[in-house]
């Protein structure tokens, strides 16, 4: 970039095409481009930055743009790049973004309100719809707070099963977020990449749990249904193709100009802004810190694997970028650990209180009858207490704090939405950036606007 | 590890301390919010993590409990803090001077169940459309239903 400015003489010589070349030696016969390139060499036009080859910035923002030229444009909700219904209020001068505000509740359904309506049984189908892109994670975290209420402990097989499955989980949302970043900034290909190998994922959710998204899958008291036959084939199998796809897609971006330079430098964030604003997850451990609440506040025997946090430094769109793509290795390592350690066992806690009795014992027992409908309808109490569960989502600190009052539906059950936190480090990110890089910054956020308004 | 909380907790003896599930639990006064949050950011409770409230309707007085989590990366610890908010007057001093990112949060509460946040720079609805009237996830606020169309129902005509 050149740091000429409009008052530069020279600068305003060139504003047309062929300024400075309009004098009267102008040859009009040699009309061919050669010898016309060769006159205006001679001229001194500056030829090189009137053909694009040298580019120079013909104003310079701060100088010319006054106060009263502000202008505020409002970006969504219906905007590809915001991810769902983000509506963004940027107030722009010229180019720059000065101010920016985040204007949210374009999905809110409320969840929280239905939470209170449904019992601790349900409550999985209902908090497995607010971060779509991490279903698994959302049931885990609401199915631990309802554990530790009831204070159970699941069976072992049952915590590597949810830690197979969540690991996987996160593998799939690291990549969704990978296309998207990809797709805003104008790399189509690796959006059609990371969508297809997410969907490997999904559809071995599918074969586990019968659906491809709001699985409804991790249940209060251990999972809903065991592994399928063969699952361990297929877990190898998508262990090994992530490793060796993301060998490809680090050779498509990692040292890409386009992709780095796009990214480097890009809504940089610090530390001491993330933990001031609550900004936790892969924006935290870009800026050096290496927080992650497996290892901070382990659960569901998640401290028995081995796996690195890693943490970026400059904590810009590419640092994010770089961390998501780390983290995905880790978690195929999570996962093959996992899938190696399986034990034998129940899938389930065998307490007749929370788990239903097996399906042959209904067909020979009245009493057995009884039960299962008794669970599946009136559901199990709850003592009276109130409990906060955080574990590490894609996106961050996922928390359920969850108020029972002995009854079998939650008095009161709030998510911290891991998204909600997170967008308040937007106006952080791209105040004084230009609007250009704003899908940039939007995109390496990954923010779930489910998760957001629930 | 624990020495922040140690601290915490001889500073504010008089506080009504508990263990919830293996959690530690103060219950403070709305008076001493806002000492006790600055005391607690000072002994390295760096973040706070969410913000929300409970409506005990019927049930309890005061009325509403506003909950804060807070969290102290460095000594690894969580921090639950419980206010009591009265009916007839539902207000808090708000945290943001403290944790900015307790904007959003307090925005939530408000939204949701009323409760004002007394130097809140921009208190606004944050999820419900602006011009909504009640505050949802108050206990006195009813779900509400669809009208579906059923020979057996006579909500639509």
């Amino acid at each position: 970039m050149s740091d000429k400015t409009i008052d530069d003489p020279q600068l305003e010589e060139v504003d047309l095409w062929v300024s400075g070349t309009e004098e009267a030696e102008w040859d009009v016969y040699s009309t061919d481009e050669g010898a016309q390139k060769m006159r205006l060499e001679e001229t001194g036009a500056r030829l090189t930055e009137q053909l694009g080859s040298v580019v120079t910035d013909d104003y310079d923002l701060d100088d010319i743009i006054s106060e009263d030229e502000r202008m505020i444009i409002n970006m969504g909700p219906q905007h590809p790049s915001t991810h769902g219904v983000l509506r963004l209020q940027l107030e722009l001068e010229g180019e720059m973004i000065r101010r920016s505000k985040c204007v949210i509740g374009y999905l809110h359904t409320g969840m929280e309100k239905t939470a209170e309506t449904l019992t601790f049984l349900q409550g999985p189908t209902n908090v497995t719809r607010m971060d779509y892109l991490a279903p698994l994670h959302n049931e885990l975290c609401y199915s631990l707070a309802v554990e530790r209420l009831l204070d159970i402990e699941v069976p072992p097989r049952a915590e590597v099963i949810r830690i197979l499955m969540t690991e996987l989980n996160r593998i799939a949302s690291h990549l969704v977020a990978m296309a998207t970043n990809g797709m805003d900034i104008g790399a189509l290909s690796i959006m059609t990449y990371g969508f297809r190998d997410r969907e490997q994922i999904l559809a071995f959710f599918e074969k586990t749990t019968g659906l491809r998204l709001n699985h409804n899958y991790i249940r209060p008291g251990g999972v809903a249904a065991d592994l399928p036959p063969g699952w361990r084939a297929d877990v190898t199998d998508i262990c090994d193709t992530i490793i060796r796809r993301l060998a490809d897609y680090e050779d498509m971006l990692k040292e890409n100009p386009i992709w780095v330079g796009r990214t480097r430098g890009v809504g940089v964030i610090t530390a001491d802004e993330c933990r001031a604003y609550g900004i936790t997850g892969p924006t935290l451990r870009s800026a050096g810190v290496a927080w992650d609440l497996r290892k901070a506040f382990p659960y569901s025997g998640i401290e028995n694997y081995e796996f690195e946090v890693p943490v970026g430094e400059k904590g810009d769109v590419y640092d994010r970028y770089r961390v998501r793509i780390e983290e995905i290795i880790q978690s195929v390592g999570i996962v093959r650990q996992a899938a190696a350690a399986m034990p034998k066992g129940d899938f389930r806690i065998d307490d007749r209180k929370v788990t239903p009795p097996p399906r042959h014992r209904i067909d020979e027992s009245m009493e057995a009858l009884i039960h299962h409908f008794k669970i599946f309808t009136e559901g199990f109490r709850v003592p009276a207490g109130e409990t906060y569960v955080a574990i590490e989502s894609p996106r961050g600190e996922l928390g359920c704090y969850l108020v029972a009052d002995g009854t079998g539906k939650p008095w009161r059950m709030h998510t911290r939405a891991p998204s909600f936190y997170n967008l308040q480090a937007l106006p952080i990110m791209m105040a004084d950036s230009v609007v250009a890089d704003t899908v940039a910054t939007i995109a390496s956020l990954d923010p779930v606007m489910g998760d957001v308004d629930r | 590890m624990t020495e922040a909380r140690t601290e915490l907790r001889e500073r504010f003896s008089e506080a009504e301390w508990s263990d919830s599930h293996g959690q530690d639990v103060v219950r403070l006064s709305r008076e001493q919010l806002l000492e006790f949050c600055n005391a607690a950011l000072e002994a390295g409770f760096e973040v706070l993590a969410d913000i929300t409230a409970v409506d005990w309707y019927r049930t309890r007085t005061p009325r509403f409990d506003v909950v804060i989590n807070i969290l102290s990366m460095q000594h690894r610890r969580r921090l639950r803090i419980l206010v009591g908010v009265p009916d007839g007057d539902p207000m808090v001093p708000s945290l943001v001077p403290i944790w900015p990112g307790a904007n959003f949060g307090e925005r939530e509460v408000y939204d949701m169940f009323g409760v004002t946040f007394d130097g809140h720079p921009d208190l606004t609805r944050i999820l419900m459309p602006d011009d909504w009237e009640g505050f949802p996830l108050r206990k006195d606020f009813a779900v509400g239903a669809v009208p579906v169309q059923f020979k057996a129902s006579h909500q639509v005509n």
